[in-house]
């Protein structure tokens, strides 16, 4: 019998070359866990390139995840457990790893090239000289791999191309997980390739069974977590997005369009859309990004619902079509996967620096409602609301997402559709006396496709006379409808719950301020703070333009802001503008997202820096 | 629902001022739309108008149809959206030698290679005319305008051998002051399923008047203009000369002159290397040929889509959407 020990959480990174099929291994243990009951999030880090330099630094590959029988809010800051299938993983991710963890190893991966392509000189060996309070597992995992592979049919070439599942199986092993997930997709993904299949599960079981062999070995166990009651599925933020856009259309009994360009790291939503074409999507993948908007322009004036989605330079592009969209008051939901900027900038790692963009961005006066996902599950309601806002105030919307919410997943309490709230479509039918341009109460135009006798009408993007729609140069006219644009936007805000506090009390020393992806790392950071009794409270923002009409009240309550970015200050900027108040940056731009220790550390800075 | 034969050109007139200068080809071009589509079996309500930036563009405005008076360049792409959307609509992009050569070339392009189902009437006036008066991508080398003051370095697009390239599969010319032609044109190309180009030659008559004077003056017309009719020799110049085929290398003979008319090339828009050759028909040393330089049956992307749909919907049924956030694998807690 094996020791185990029971832990609350873990926070395990596997990281290796981008050819060793970490992401797979990742993902795999992920899912196996959410289904094991654990809560979890997790942290892809991969290269740009498709192949980097094998056994580089800038080739590592890493896949983190935080889980346990309690609530989890983040991938988990600094790992337990460093899992490091060469010198250059090693390398990279030893200075991140939490003092006194737990570092597995394979040998191989440590030999003199891989020393060399490292960067480590040729008598520093990290294994021939361990940190000291670090506990080390050097499993050979390459040659007990290729034991295995003896007894397969395989290429030499191929044989460790299997070793991302040796060592998932003794993961597995160590953290008393079931195999079976793993070994169903396996099943799946090998279908036509019988031999590949066995390799994969035979090296799956070797891994497992080599941890029940080995001597002097822990075994942990971490309970189930305390989640409300309810049926759970495991998500990324790309999923969830792709399935919010599907939901909303259904809901609002239209067409779903989606005009894309393949860019990272939005492309995922392309491919799951791609792939539901049995609930009548239609994708359309464009020569370009700006056929990938005017498209889905195209297919909202024919009455479906007109969806693209992009990343950075990609919304660079669709910006004159933003405002086409603004002018036309037609539906349009544009997803925005944020990514490390400016121009091509950082394809693969996060960022939240085009905030200022999605508000502002356009020429001319152009507001645009603009709507926050703060986890990948939530990526699900946010592209939902775009698209009913979109839809029921006749305007484009975005919605913003990033690099870490787009491949990052967690377990997703998802809803009934039945429970979803309705979405009406403003559908002109009446043909007597219709003018494209008159407004309701909330300054919205009625949506006449065409089609219908009758309601023939023409549209563009030449300033149009106040209900009519016919092309205006008049003076007065144009402010008019200037101002009327901007009332209807404003009155978007109508639509939003009330602005609630997730943590903290009402009057407190600071309010940290959030958007987007840095909910999760606020919140442990928060709570911390509270449970070292400083006065703090957590605030985070979903609606960013327009903003809620309750927010300023809540904020002049707070003598001071703190807002964590992954930028150098954006947000903060347009609270400052909007509000008067005290607010302060806590900004990163790293191309990763928060550890809530940054966030605590900033906490009680500006607590004791502050004359509170 | 209105019945289309009740319909006439006035009912296509839009009650909006028609702003081009006076004398602009854009006029006869309007005109000829106005006069054709009724005739099309129709209903006004499924026809959309949809262009880009410039003076051509201006054209939906004033048809008493769904209209769209897009963004420079970008009409193609917009067709394509509300294509996909609702194939049963006639949509027609209205575009110039700016705005659908230039700074729209690329979606031209792709929607040609694509062959969605709708019209393309390309204004080529070989100037730009909005902005007053710059050379355009149709220009003569060496032309001399505002910006390009001691002549146009830029060797100008073949607009037809442009669309030919990019596998169009219904390609023609005509021009603004053949009215009788241009209807032609328009109805064929309503006729024909995927993507319909068509080259209207249009003088702009304020900033590059008499550029196509070649094939619109009564004296030098018949020397320089070859309509192309299908079955026939090309003959012109009042039934003078004609076309021969010396290998895929055309030659100007002189049926006045012991030339026969059977040794001429005969005219078939099915065959796409005549078609390109006859593309090539592009100085003043040939007649310029007007007319359906090419036709193929292809199959349509927005049909082609909705095949894909239907198959899905076949083998996997019907999507549900309680199934669709459940996902492959979920469970329960509590």
């Amino acid at each position: 019998m094996k020791n185990t020990q029971a832990l609350k959480k873990v926070t395990i990174l596997f990281a290796g070359d981008s050819g060793d099929g970490i992401q797979l291994a990742g993902s795999q243990f992920a899912n196996t866990t959410a289904l094991a009951g654990n809560d979890l999030s997790t942290f892809p880090d991969f290269p740009a390139e498709i192949r980097a330099p094998i056994g580089t630094v800038s080739g590592v590959s890493g896949f983190q995840i935080n889980f346990g029988s309690e609530e989890i809010h983040t991938p988990g800051g600094r790992p337990d457990v460093l899992v490091a299938l060469n010198a250059a993983a090693y390398r990279k991710n030893f200075p991140s790893l939490k003092s006194a963890g737990t570092i597995i190893v394979d040998p191989a991966g440590f030999d003199k090239k891989n020393l060399r392509l490292a960067g480590y000189d040729d008598e520093e060996n990290p294994l021939l000289n361990k940190p000291a309070d670090y506990q080390f597992y050097e499993i050979e995992v390459t040659r007990l791999n290729r034991d295995a592979m003896k007894e397969v049919e395989i290429a030499p070439r191929d044989r460790d191309r299997s070793r991302n599942m040796f060592v998932l199986g003794f993961i597995y092993f160590l953290y008393n997980r079931d195999l079976e997930v793993t070994l169903h997709f396996l099943e799946e993904k090998f279908k036509h390739k019988p031999d590949a299949l066995e390799a994969n599960k035979k090296a799956l079981m070797a891994g497992y069974n080599y941890g029940d062999t080995i001597e002097a070995i822990t075994r942990f166990r971490i309970e189930k977590a305390k989640l409300p009651a309810g049926e759970y599925r495991n998500v990324t933020g790309n999923q969830a997005l792709a399935l919010g856009l599907i939901a909303a259309s259904k809901k609002a009994g239209l067409d779903l369009f989606y005009g894309s360009y393949p860019i990272t790291p939005a492309s995922d939503i392309l491919h799951e859309l791609a792939a539901r074409k049995n609930y009548g999507v239609k994708t359309f993948q464009a020569e370009d990004e700006i056929a990938a908007i005017t498209s889905a322009i195209g297919a909202s004036f024919g009455g479906a619902l007109g969806v693209t989605g992009t990343s950075g330079p990609g919304m660079a592009l669709k910006t004159e079509a933003l405002g086409l969209a603004m002018m036309l008051e037609l539906p349009l939901v544009v997803v925005n996967v944020q990514r490390g900027g400016p121009s091509t900038g950082l394809p693969t790692k996060t960022e939240q620096s085009d905030l200022m963009q999605a508000v502002y961005g356009r020429n001319g006066e152009t507001p645009i409602p603009v709507i926050a996902a703060s986890s990948p599950s939530d990526c699900f309601w946010a592209a939902y609301e775009g698209a009913k806002y979109a839809i029921e105030h006749m305007t484009p919307v975005i919605v913003l997402s990033d690099g870490y919410l787009a491949n990052s997943s967690e377990p997703w309490l998802f809803p009934k559709a039945a429970d979803l709230v309705e979405i009406k479509a403003p559908f002109r039918t009446e043909v007597e006396d219709y003018l494209p341009y008159e407004r309701d109460v909330r300054e919205v135009r009625e949506w006449a496709i065409p089609g219908q006798a009758g309601l023939e009408h023409r549209l563009g993007g030449l300033e149009k006379e106040d209900k009519t729609g016919n092309v205006s140069y008049d003076a007065e006219n144009h402010e008019l409808m200037v101002k009327t644009r901007a009332r209807k936007v404003a009155l978007v805000a109508k639509d939003y719950p009330e602005t609630r506090l997730l943590q903290g009390a009402e009057k407190a020393d600071l309010l940290v301020l959030g958007w987007g992806n840095t909910k999760g790392a606020i919140q442990v950071a928060v709570a911390q703070a509270l449970a070292e009794g400083l006065s703090v409270a957590q605030l985070h923002l979903r609606y960013i333009n327009p903003l809620p009409e309750d927010l300023g009240a809540i904020l002049q309550r707070y003598p001071h802001i703190l807002i964590p970015e992954l930028n150098d200050g954006q947000l903060v900027r347009i609270i400052r503008d909007h509000y008067l108040v005290k607010a302060d940056v806590l900004d990163k731009i790293q191309g990763k997202p928060f550890l809530a220790e940054e966030i605590l550390a900033q906490i009680k800075k500006v607590l004791k820096d502050g004359n509170h | 629902m209105e019945t289309t034969n009740t319909l006439s050109a006035r009912d296509f007139s839009s009650d909006q001022e028609v702003k081009w200068c006076p004398g602009c080809g854009d006029y006869s071009i309007l005109k000829q739309m106005q006069s054709v589509v009724p005739e099309l079996g129709i209903a006004r309500e499924d026809i959309v108008f949809i262009s880009g930036i410039g003076c051509s563009s201006r054209f939906p405005y004033y048809m008493n149809t769904y209209g769209m008076h897009s963004i420079h360049g970008r009409a193609p792409a917009i067709a394509t959206g509300l294509k996909i959307t609702n194939p049963d609509l006639s949509i027609w992009v209205i575009t110039g030698d700016g705005d659908g050569l230039s700074i729209g070339g690329n979606h031209l392009i792709h929607l040609l290679r694509r062959n969605v189902d709708l019209n393309v009437l390309l204004f080529n006036n070989q100037i730009y005319g909005l902005t007053k008066g710059q050379y355009s991508p149709t220009s003569e080398l060496g032309k001399k305008t505002k910006s390009s003051p001691l002549g146009s370095l830029d060797h100008p697009f073949n607009p037809l051998a442009l669309a030919l390239g990019a596998d169009a599969s219904f390609v023609a010319r005509s021009i603004d002051r053949d009215p009788k032609h241009l209807r032609e044109i328009l109805s064929a190309s309503h006729h024909h399923k995927g993507t319909s180009f068509i080259e209207v030659y249009q003088n702009c008559n304020v900033f590059n008047d008499g550029t196509f004077l070649n094939f619109t003056d009564k004296k030098l017309k018949d020397e320089f203009v070859l309509l192309l009719e299908e079955g026939q020799p090309l003959v012109y110049d009042q039934g003078k000369k004609g076309i021969r085929l010396n290998g895929l290398k055309p030659e100007i003979v002189n049926l006045e002159e012991g030339a026969s008319l059977n040794d001429l090339w005969v005219h078939d828009s099915r065959d796409a290397t005549k078609a390109y050759v006859l593309s090539r028909f592009f100085d003043d040393s040939l007649p310029r040929p007007f007319g359906i330089f090419y036709q193929a049956d292809r199959p349509c992307y927005e049909d082609d889509l909705l095949d894909q749909i239907d198959h899905a919907k076949g083998v996997q049924g019907e999507g549900d959407l309680d199934d669709l956030l459940r996902g492959k694998r979920s469970w329960t807690v509590g």
